[in-house]
């Protein structure tokens, strides 16, 4: 069974329609990318896979292991195993990132039906993750994501990602605003997780991100559907030809 | 033997339920003449409603109807179910001062051993012993707002607490006004603090009801009168039952080089007001006061400060967050005077409303009357709802919605609650802010 199936996926905002039929199945194992030009409705569909309100599914299903996933809160989604690293992750003041990590943490284990973890466990893990991902303690005692530079931000999505064990990971436009050196100690933190038990749909504008993740499979969006895939090879088409060829055909 | 309000039909009732209780008040003489007096003053006006502008946003007449008769002083059966209520709210390492259907408790108080420079007594001893000059302080409140007058009129116990000058008291105070839950009642106390030059202490007051206790009408006044280079630190916890009424004054006085961070939080109680004059009578000296309001069902909390900068060189700080859910009402009123002699005088009031429901309510009045030239003076009120785009962010993340905006109250409350300078005292804000957020599930 594909550990994520979108079967002709409509879906309107505003009244207006985003998605038109847009299909995407990834088995455990693999990753993909998904690459397209802006307004696409790349980060759109991310954000309906994770739930978030606003979004009206006027046609077709999402799948995950099988089940209907839009019949999920989006909690429920991340307890199953769901992540979205954001394109855009959010500050909250006053909200401290370890009461954050740890509150969501164990929500997801309890919704398992899992133990929560003991503070001194959760303390080692988290350090043990921010170490492999260069992010200082001192990072982790202010609130979420508050004064994060870009790049800052980028790294807490990764380290949440790693502290969470998803088993579906959409990255969107994780190399945004990150330098290169940034960009490859986050990439090595989304290689360490690559498993034959989880998959990645990586989101990017930038074949360079995909000479880090390299992927299985990648897929050309626009104008609400998915245009072309291919294997890796595609990027590097693109980053030669650019997306007008696909304008048309959409 | 209700102490009915409108006052035409019902005003004997009023007058001769005043009569009855009167036997059972203390002091004689002077007193006896000062509750005639403050009970004609509150007869003139009756509850406060809507058209007295300092109460418009908290109609008694409408909210309240009417005075409930005086709560008989408490027996063996109501001072054991107080025993009970005491337990889950008891705070380690404080002085225990209990007020059991507004008559002072001895059995559950802990009014013995005192430290060196701490003096406490009843407000019944003090108003019958004719000790003029504490007598004189707990008379002072003039009777300009019926409802301090009907306090004033009807005072029945309290505590006085004297702290001597230069004593840096250890060990926190806590007066615990204990509902018992025998008929429905009013309480009436009146409590005085009095902290001499250069001492220091801290004074928690809580508000609790017994189990089974429904209605009932909790009438407290606190005078606190801070001297020079003194400190004092006060939480105060509104978690009376959900159908109880608490209509609280307090009028503080600080000295010179004074410093006085007081926080108020309500979580409990139907109707509450919290009426709070806070006047500099000395140069140099500061005020912090914060507050957290935190509602829902159809619960309506009133807090109104009146900061009065009379002396030069002065500087007051007021932070209040209100929270509030389903269909309830959060008001909050700043008034700041700066008088023309009062020049360098620093004041600034901000005021932000969360509001979790279409029905849920909030009114935010600041006042800024100013006649110095050279001051800082700055106010600021917003009212919104959470952010979806946190929420969100929190429940991909795999948390409920519950837990979501749980983290997202706690953390607007915060600056708020961040701001009482004690650590212990800080904690029982947080437990029981947490203890409301539980609740809700
Ligand atoms: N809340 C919204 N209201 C109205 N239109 C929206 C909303 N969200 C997205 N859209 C529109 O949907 C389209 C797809 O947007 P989306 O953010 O999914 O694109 P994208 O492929 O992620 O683009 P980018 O590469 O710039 O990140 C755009 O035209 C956008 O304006
Ligand atoms: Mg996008």
């Amino acid at each position: 069974m594909p550990l994520l199936e979108v079967k002709n996926l409509q879906v309107r905002v505003e009244e207006r329609e985003i998605l038109h039929g847009l299909s995407l199945t990834v088995n455990k194992g693999e990753v993909h990318a998904i690459m397209g030009p802006n307004g696409s409705g790349k980060s759109t569909l991310s954000h309906v896979i994770a739930g978030k309100p606003g979004y009206e599914v006027t046609g077709g299903e999402i799948l995950f292991n099988g089940e209907d996933l839009l019949e999920m809160s989006p909690d429920a989604r991340a307890a199953k195993g769901v992540f979205l690293a954001f394109q855009y992750p959010v500050e909250i003041p006053g909200v401290a990132t370890m009461t954050f990590l740890r509150t969501a943490l164990n929500a997801q284990r309890k919704a398992r039906g899992e133990g929560e973890y003991s503070t001194p466990d959760f303390l080692k893990k988290v350090r043990e993750v921010a170490a492999r991902l260069n992010i200082p303690q001192e990072m982790l005692r202010r609130g979420v994501n508050v004064g994060f530079s870009g790049g800052e931000k980028k790294r807490n999505e990764v380290l949440q990602m790693a502290l969470f064990e998803p088993s579906l990971c959409i990255l969107d436009e994780m190399d945004s605003g990150l330098d290169i050196d940034a960009l490859r100690v986050a990439a090595d933190g989304v290689n360490a997780l690559r498993s034959p038990d989880r998959a990645m749909v990586v989101i990017t504008h930038y074949q360079r991100l995909l000479n880090y993740i390299v992927p299985d499979f990648v897929h050309v969006m626009s104008k609400g559907r998915v245009v072309k895939s291919g294997g890796k090879e595609l990027a590097l088409e693109l980053e030669a030809s650019g997306y007008a060829q696909f304008e048309d055909a959409a | 033997m209700n102490v009915a309000l409108a006052k035409t039909e019902t005003g004997h009732a009023l007058s001769d339920a005043f009569a009855v209780a009167r036997d059972r008040l203390p002091g004689a003489g002077k007193v006896a003449e000062a509750r005639q007096q403050a009970f004609e003053a509150y007869e003139r006006v009756g509850l406060p409603h809507r058209r007295i502008e300092d109460w418009k946003y908290t109609d008694l007449r409408a909210l309240m109807r009417e005075v409930l008769p005086l709560a008989a002083p408490p027996d063996a059966a109501a001072l054991k179910r107080a025993a009970a209520a005491l337990k889950l709210h008891a705070i380690a390492g404080v002085r225990r001062l209990v007020l059991v259907d507004g008559v002072f408790a001895p059995g559950l108080s802990e009014a013995g051993n005192l430290e060196k420079g701490l003096g406490i007594r009843t407000l019944r001893d003090v108003l019958g012993a004719g000790d003029a000059r504490l007598q004189a302080q707990l008379l002072g409140p003039e009777n300009t707002d019926s409802m301090v007058a009907l306090n004033s009129a009807m005072m029945t116990d309290g505590i006085v607490i004297e702290v001597a000058d230069g004593a840096a008291l250890t060990q926190p105070l806590h007066i615990i006004h204990i509902a018992s839950g025998g008929t429905p009642a009013a309480m009436f106390t009146r409590s005085l603090f009095v902290l001499g030059n250069a001492a220091s202490a801290t004074l928690v007051e809580s508000y609790i009801a017994a189990e089974g206790a429904k209605v009932y009408q909790v009438h407290d006044s606190l005078i606190v009168s801070i001297g020079d280079s003194a400190r004092l630190d006060h939480v105060r916890l509104i978690e009376d039952g959900r159908e109880a009424f608490n209509i609280s004054s307090s009028q503080v006085t600080l000295g010179a080089k004074a410093h006085f961070n007081t926080f108020g939080l309500t979580s409990g109680s139907s109707v509450s007001r919290y009426q709070a004059t806070m006047a500099f009578d000395g140069e140099g000296s500061r005020v912090e006061t914060n507050g957290v309001n935190l509602l829902n069902g159809r619960q309506h909390a009133d807090t109104t400060l009146f900061l009065d900068h009379a002396v030069p060189n002065c500087s007051s700080r007021e932070i209040f967050r209100a929270v509030v859910d389903d269909r309830g009402h959060s008001v909050f009123q700043g008034r700041i005077i700066v008088r023309p002699d009062a020049q360098k005088t620093d004041a600034k009031m901000m005021t932000r409303a969360l509001l979790l429901s279409d029905e849920a309510e909030a009114d935010n009045k600041p006042e800024l009357e100013i006649f110095a030239d050279d001051v800082t003076c700055g106010h600021g009120a917003t009212t919104g709802a959470l952010d979806e785009s946190l929420l969100f962010y929190l429940r991909a993340r795999g948390l409920s919605e519950k837990e979501a905006q749980a983290l997202l109250i706690q953390a607007f409350v915060g600056e708020a609650i961040e701001s009482i300078a004690s650590d212990s005292l800080r904690e029982l804000a947080i437990s029981a802010a947490q203890r409301w957020l539980a609740a809700r599930g």
